[in-house]
């Protein structure tokens, strides 16, 4: 076979993914009082994907993606409430401003070893959450962002109690930047990435501009996971300080290490899993579903996710995936 | 800036480099001046200096003193990719890889960023003809094509070793900085090595920082040595193997006896092969 229908065949659909979104699309329809959930996961599962691009792909730690969750969801809610109404219009500012503030906030990971980046981005969701809190004025306070009401999706779809638009909406919205992510993590950009987070060194020695990748990656995840916030913002109605909170950001990297960093999918499949857990256990044990939470992790970090997915394999020879 | 060097032949040009740690000159006044298509050999005894001045050329480390020309412009300022990008290129003496990719994909991204394509976000890597059928002919020369699609983390050590050269060939270097290129490289898988550095384009510059004497007498037609931070002396092969200072550093030294004239094989004990 020929090098590039080697290196063209890496990026060929597998048969699960169209699958996959046939499922997602066909659940609010057929689950219809789960579509809230399931709008739920979406959200989650766009928010995990972008800390993928960072985490998994570029190998950039951080415990503060949650700022940016943050910056779209305010920023979309706050344009609803005081300028229009339009999602789509709303969804694009949120997205503007989350970019924004990842590519100000890029320089500050560029330097340093993962403790520092650990650290800085925690500062940085720590100085954006007690800005959400002190300008009262602007954000509501602790008390959130109330009153935000939607206008029509595309002037037409309205956004109702039983959450089926609000479902479509973000999965559309999760499809489209999943495909775009899918593309970019393909490229030869992408590659560079890789490179980077594989040898740092030596990703330098063969001309890669490292710190432009650095901050251009970090800012490109910050506007997606700035729209997965803004889509939050917008199919709730509200925006509150706990968006910030670092819960959140701790949140999506456990949901990307359950799902499996540096393939995407991970975002989503972490997403399902810990969604439809936290979802199943709170109703059994509603004090007590982290316990479980934590249980499950504690087994899948020890027995491993391969051996967990394909417990067939549990007595045949070890294999690297 | 032009260099102020009379030779307008000199590809690259070290001039008063010095670097300094703390107490400790690491780079002693070196200057060094390579000519278009030199096999140049750098040689020297352990701690002697030679990976602190390759860190110095390819911009890794900031000279305390001294300039760099290439190609009669100055590149001292310039980020180590961006001296990539001017044509100066390195391997190194432990591999650096990129371990979770398959050497083709390496070497597919390699020259994509080459060529200016390591900014396309929408294509698919090895979209490029061009650049796959430059990866098929590297794949080949360098006997990758039949691993090119393993994952780098798995392969033989030759091979690895293997691929860390044609990394830097796949940038199209018009200096190549070798770095002991055979250091833990088995007997065996050595010709093959041995064959390649040969066979590179006489228009390409080469420094060759080597310990196997044998390999180096057998390459280079000009040889610089470092001692202590400091050139030594310089001259070719002939007057290098003759030079009473350089026999007394390699030779006057019992403990150095065995580390500096290792006839061949004492390299391969440096670097344990992680496999």
């Amino acid at each position: 076979m020929s090098a590039q229908s080697v290196l063209l065949n890496h990026r060929r659909w597998r048969a699960w993914e169209p699958a996959l979104w046939l499922v997602a699309f066909a659940a609010p329809l057929v689950l219809s009082s789960h579509a809230l959930i399931v709008n739920e996961i979406a959200i989650v599962a766009l928010f995990a994907i972008s800390l993928d691009l960072v985490l998994g792909y570029t190998g950039i730690v951080s415990l503060g993606h949650a700022a940016f969750f943050g910056m779209g969801a305010y920023s979309a809610a706050l344009f609803a409430k005081h300028v229009m109404p339009d999602p789509l219009v709303g969804l694009a500012v949120g997205i503007a401003t989350s970019t924004l503030l990842g590519a100000l906030c890029s320089a500050t990971i560029l330097r340093g070893s993962d403790l520092t980046r650990l650290m800085v981005t925690l500062g940085v969701g720590l100085i954006l959450l007690e800005l959400a809190n002190k300008l009262d004025w602007l954000t509501g306070g602790a008390d959130g962002l109330q009153g935000v009401v939607m206008g029509p999706l595309l002037g037409t779809f309205t956004f109702g109690l039983d959450g089926r638009t609000a479902a479509y909406y973000s999965l559309v919205v999760v499809l489209i930047l999943t495909l775009l992510a899918r593309r970019f993590v393909q490229s030869p950009m992408g590659a560079t990435l890789k490179a980077i987070r594989d040898n740092r060194l030596r990703a330098m020695a063969i001309g890669i501009p490292v710190n432009a990748r650095l901050a251009g990656v970090y800012t490109v995840a910050a506007g997606m996971a700035g729209a997965a916030g803004a889509l939050l913002a917008q199919t709730t109605g509200f925006a509150s300080l706990d968006l910030f909170e670092f819960h959140r950001s701790a949140d999506v990297m456990l949901i990307l290490v359950v799902g499996g960093t540096g393939w995407l999918y991970g975002g989503i499949a972490g997403a399902i899993v810990f969604k439809l857990m936290q979802d199943a256990i709170s109703a059994i044990t509603p004090q007590y579903w982290t316990f479980w939470l934590g249980l499950f992790l504690v087994v899948l970090v020890m027995v491993g996710r391969d051996r967990l997915v394909r417990p067939w394999n549990w007595f045949g020879k070890g294999r690297a995936r | 800036m032009k260099a102020p060097s009379s030779h307008h032949d000199t590809v690259l040009a070290a001039q008063g480099l010095v670097k300094r740690f703390g107490g400790i000159t690491a780079t002693d006044n070196v200057t060094l001046n390579l000519k278009k298509g030199a096999r140049h050999a750098l040689i020297g005894p352990n701690g002697a200096g030679k990976t602190t001045l390759i860190n110095l050329l390819t911009g890794v480390l900031e000279p305390t003193e001294g300039r760099i020309f290439l190609e009669g412009q100055e590149i001292s300022q310039l980020a180590p990719h961006q001296r990539v990008r001017r044509g100066l290129v390195r391997t190194f003496q432990i591999n650096q890889l990129f371990d979770s990719m398959t050497p083709l994909e390496t070497l597919a991204l390699t020259v994509s960023q080459h060529r200016g394509l390591g900014a396309k976000w929408w294509q698919p890597l090895g979209a490029n003809k061009d650049v796959a059928a430059r990866c098929e002919r590297l794949l080949e020369q360098f006997h990758l094509t039949s691993v090119m699609d393993q994952p780098t983390r798995v392969l033989a050590y030759g091979k690895r070793r293997l691929l860390e050269i044609a990394i830097a060939l796949a940038c199209e270097p018009r200096v190549l900085l070798l770095d002991e290129p055979v250091a833990g490289v088995p007997a065996g898988e050595r010709e093959e090595l041995l064959h390649t550095v040969a066979a590179l384009p006489s228009d390409v510059s080469v420094l060759l920082i080597e310990h196997d004497m044998d390999l180096v007498f057998s390459f280079a037609t000009r040889m610089t040595v470092l001692v202590n931070g400091a050139v030594l002396t310089e001259g070719t092969p002939e007057e290098i193997s003759s030079d009473q200072r350089v026999k007394a550093v390699y030779l006057g030294h019992g403990d150095e006896i065995n580390e500096s004239i290792p006839m061949g094989r004492g390299a391969a004990n440096q670097e344990a092969p992680h496999v």
